[in-house]
């Protein structure tokens, strides 16, 4: 990606963002959210976030253990963290600490 | 514009012990962004304009991918969409404000700002002036969540890449994604998501990434329709 293609999805990005938080505090007279819609929207974040997750983590890095590759493992250990402690910086700090240890290791 | 200090004040006090959290995540944004090829002025100016963490994540790991644009803002969209529910539940509260003031309390209505503003509204405190305090939250946030980025950049620039920094990208999103999973028809919803992104992740400009999305969500929602039908089954 080229600069102003960057800058133009940076912008892009910010009025999404914008539209999105400021809907209804701008035109809650004009606005409804069918109820179906309304319930979808709560499972936006696991599906999105899922998406995102699944292919980045099982994406080989050349590292492995036996079968498995090192940010495989690595991420289901911070997985196991996030759902214990439910906090980002002891996420990170497992996540990274397990990639460092199983790299030293092998 | 008057201010209303002892509103301005408690919204200080509350968003105190979020900043603190704010920062952290700022931190590893910025130097995760650096790990990934984004010149730290860049990553600074997108905290300073776009303001989401999650969606700013998702798209310096697009980005890095070779992603398409619209990819990168679709995805924005959707990673943003649970603000839509945030502006509607507190537009009634807010109806009064002037349009700017409504304007600026949108710009800085994040996860946190929403959390605290809905909280403190449904207290009925008369005497709070409500656009100073959701402002005196969203203000801060802002400038923390910045600077945090901006700080992180710098920092991360430095760091040799044999430490694979990288990595705290697919961690970050792992430590929202866990949390988000409430109950059996969120689980379907991710299960969905993340086995259709792996199976079509061959896809060009990451269009498979929409596509599982968007399945997800729609697999989240039969999964609740479907366990709604049952308890009500089971009920009689």
């Amino acid at each position: 990606m080229n600069r102003p293609e960057l800058w133009l999805t940076i912008v892009g990005m910010a009025l999404v963002t914008f539209a999105l938080r400021a809907s209804f505090l701008l035109a809650a007279d004009r606005l409804a959210l069918p109820p179906l819609l309304r319930r979808s929207l709560t499972y936006v974040p696991p599906a999105v976030l899922a998406a995102i997750v699944a292919p980045a983590i099982a994406q080989p890095s050349g590292a492995a253990l036996g079968p498995f590759d090192l940010r495989l493992l690595s991420g289901a250990i911070a997985g196991l963290v996030a759902w214990r402690t439910r906090s980002i910086v002891a996420t990170f700090a497992a996540g990274m600490a397990a990639l460092w240890g199983l790299t030293w290791l092998l | 514009m008057r201010l209303h200090p002892p509103s301005v004040l408690l919204g200080l006090r509350d968003v105190l012990p979020m900043l603190l959290g704010a920062a952290p995540f700022g931190l590893i944004t910025g130097a995760s962004a650096v790990a990934a090829g984004m010149a730290a002025v860049d990553v600074t100016l997108m905290s300073a304009a776009v303001f989401a963490g999650a969606a700013q994540i998702a798209a310096i790991a697009l980005m890095s991918s070779g992603a398409a644009v619209w990819v990168v803002l679709l995805t924005t969209f959707m990673v943003n969409l649970r603000h839509l529910m945030y502006s509607a539940a507190l537009a009634p509260a807010l109806r009064g404000e002037s349009l700017p003031a409504r304007a600026a309390m949108g710009a800085v209505l994040v996860d946190h700002v929403y959390a605290l503003a809905s909280l403190r509204f449904g207290q009925g405190h008369p005497s709070l002036v409500r656009r100073d305090y959701v402002l005196a939250m969203g203000v801060p946030m802002w400038l923390t969540w910045t600077a945090a980025t901006a700080v992180g950049a710098a920092l991360g620039a430095q760091v040799p890449r044999s430490w694979q920094l990288d990595f705290a990208v697919p961690l970050m999103f792992l430590a929202l994604l866990i949390p988000s999973i409430r109950n059996r028809p969120g689980l379907v919803a991710a299960l969905t998501g993340g086995g259709l992104a792996l199976a079509l992740r061959g896809l060009p400009f990451n269009a498979g990434l929409v596509i599982a999305a968007l399945s997800g969500i729609a697999a989240g929602t039969a999964a609740e329709g479907v366990a709604t039908a049952l308890a009500r089954k089971g009920g009689r």
